[in-house]
């Protein structure tokens, strides 16, 4: 079944106009809880309170505010906050451009499928000119009161809006000193090329199933019918040797295995 | 209690777990620490006088106030109908993934498409060598390879790749193939022929914008910056502004990710010749409590905790440190089970 589209938005950049229907790429599979009254087995309802008298406040009376590190509290008017909002817009506005792969991952946060909306031509001519180009946009957009930033980028035949994390949300490994030690002896650093090589392969997404939610589930339908829970048992770890020497094993056991596969 | 949906991300920044990345028989120890920290702005809810305020919960028929030992977690079944389920069944159902992250395949860095990644941790050495630490970054540095692995962390699989950049290993957690919807199951319609002549149009107002580097100065983020002017003006005119009283439970999660970071990756080699760095170096004076108060230095060493340290913690603390040392039965201790259990296990 066809998914219905979130928002509907104009991408802008020099004199190009293409408007587009942003869907979502990611369909939530996790399993959820509820929180329930032990004794009832009834869900239970969450309100604020007052910590110093107990009492519970109205949402229409609840504060947000903004505390300092001097651990002062600017409490903000609901007045103060809409006026912060963001003027709302159709516009996805690209700013720039840079090659595939120059925004680190470590900024990702969500994917969006674009669609076409009316210019389908003008829609497939862009994913082809970045698909050609290899370049991402670097793109900014208000939807639902909300400002975002996010890569505009191919995807197949198709575009993409990747919501980027905001400056400051993330630390990126450059800010960062790697650990430091004696230096690192050149046939262990062989050994374990090697060994990274002989396990090397095919990344397959479709060999990866959430195996654990499916024995969640389990869990919950056997409990739910009374059964006896088997729970798996844990491997006994084997303990450690010396680093040169796991390597070695290791190779052995990774090339056996590849010429028996 | 269990924790509610959702808590993972109001952790963020503080989320600590140790264990091992294994590949081959080699198993390198690490900690892992977001990569991602609590935006600065987020606000509290207060009343309109300015007392912060406390999310409890209440029975729905009657509202009569629970304690964290009165809630359980349910699997609603039908509508209405719900299986409980502890946290320790779950814990159970994953026993021989929570502490290793078994790396089974290494695939080329390139091939995983940017549409499967969700969030980034990093790994830093823990353990007293950074030598497989290093060799491991090394290699799938010079290699341009990622491992691939599944891990179970509080309740939920991961899928990650662990990827090296500038010696430092991190692990990106990657969304499960069916988690990702195709282009045909939103239902884009099928490509059109393209006018060369329009592609070529593009690519020129593409050109006009280009830049070969990403300045991530550009993600900077309006909303927050004239939240923080609002602040500002607030503070300077003294208009709504009140002095926060002393929290006794829940202290809120303000730490310093990156002084956190660069600490826990500051681990030498104890068995080398080079200059000798103490394990881990004294809080610094400027730290607040409640910068430590849950992370590196609880986590790290609940073998020293004493009970008057543990008595300061807030019942939250102390449950997450009973999930970290997998005491069974903590869902149904009061504070001071949890501290006893603590100390047991420790």
């Amino acid at each position: 079944m066809a998914a219905r589209a979130m928002w509907k938005g104009r991408i802008r950049f020099g004199d190009v106009d293409v408007p587009v229907k942003l869907y979502s790429a990611v369909q939530d599979q996790a399993v959820h809880f509820r929180l329930l009254d032990a004794k009832r087995k009834e869900p239970i309802k969450q309100q604020m309170v007052d910590p110093e008298t107990g009492d519970v406040v109205e949402y229409a009376s609840v504060r947000k505010a903004y505390e300092t590190e001097d651990k002062e509290l600017v409490i903000l008017d609901p007045e103060e906050l809409a006026e912060l909002e963001p003027p709302e817009s159709r516009e996805i506005e690209v700013t720039r451009f840079v090659p595939l792969e120059a925004i680190s991952h470590v900024w990702y946060d969500r994917p969006y499928y674009l669609g076409p909306d009316d210019n389908a031509a003008g829609y497939f001519a862009l994913a082809k000119a970045l698909r050609s180009q290899e370049r991402e946009g670097v793109a900014r957009w208000v939807m639902r009161k909300k400002e975002y930033v996010g890569s505009l980028r191919p995807e197949g035949d198709y575009l993409m809006l990747m919501t980027l994390r905001h400056a400051g949300e993330v630390v990126p490994a450059s800010a960062l000193k790697a650990p430091a030690g004696r230096e690192l002896d050149e046939r262990e650093v062989r050994m374990a090329r090697q060994l990274v090589e002989a396990m090397s392969g095919e990344f397959d997404i479709a060999a990866y199933r959430d195996e654990y939610r499916e024995r969640v589930l389990d869990l919950v339908q056997a409990k739910a019918a009374g059964k006896v829970i088997k729970f798996p048992k844990a491997e006994k770890k084997t303990e450690e040797k010396s680093l040169a020497d796991v390597l070695e094993r290791s190779l052995q056991v990774a090339k056996k295995e590849k010429k028996s596969a | 209690m269990p924790e509610a949906e959702g808590e993972e991300s109001s952790a963020e920044g503080s989320t600590f777990w140790s264990g091992t990345i294994s590949f081959g028989l080699v198993s390198v120890p690490v900690n892992l620490l977001a990569a991602n920290r609590s935006q600065r702005t987020s606000l509290r809810m207060v009343t309109e006088e300015g007392t912060r305020l406390s999310r409890r919960y209440f029975t729905a028929a009657d509202l009569k106030p629970l304690d964290s030992d009165q809630i359980v977690r349910g699997y609603e079944l039908e509508k209405d109908q719900f299986v409980v389920v502890e946290d320790e069944e779950l814990e159970k159902l994953a026993p021989e993934r929570t502490r290793d992250i078994d790396l089974r395949v290494f695939v080329d860095t390139r091939e995983l498409d940017p549409i499967y990644f969700e969030r980034a941790y990093y790994l830093t050495p823990a353990g007293n060598s950074t030598k497989a630490y290093r060799l491991l970054a090394r290699v799938m540095e010079e290699t341009g390879k990622a491992g691939i692995a599944t891990f179970v962390m509080r309740a939920k699989e991961y899928l990650i790749a662990i990827i090296a950049e500038n010696g430092i290993i991190r692990a990106e957690t990657l969304r499960f193939g069916e988690e990702v919807r195709t282009p045909e199951m939103v239902g884009l319609p099928e490509p059109t022929d393209v006018k060369p002549m329009d592609v070529k149009r593009l690519e020129k107002s593409i050109e006009k914008l280009a830049q070969k580097k990403f300045d991530p100065s550009e993600l900077k983020d309006g909303s927050a910056e004239r939240l923080m002017k609002l602040v500002e003006k607030k503070l300077g005119s003294g208009k709504d502004v009140v002095k926060a009283q002393d929290e006794d439970d829940e202290p809120s999660d303000v730490i310093d990710l990156m002084e956190m970071l660069q600490r826990s990756l500051a681990v030498r080699d104890s068995d080398g010749d080079e200059d000798s760095a103490p394990s881990r170096p004294a809080k610094k004076p400027g730290s607040s409590g409640r910068s430590s108060s849950k992370s590196t230095a609880t986590k790290s060493k609940p073998a020293g905790a004493r009970k008057s340290q543990l008595q300061a913690k807030s019942k939250a603390e102390l449950y997450r440190q009973a999930t970290e040392l997998e005491i069974e039965g903590r869902s149904g201790m009061s504070k001071e089970q949890l501290i006893e259990a603590i100390q047991r296990s420790a």
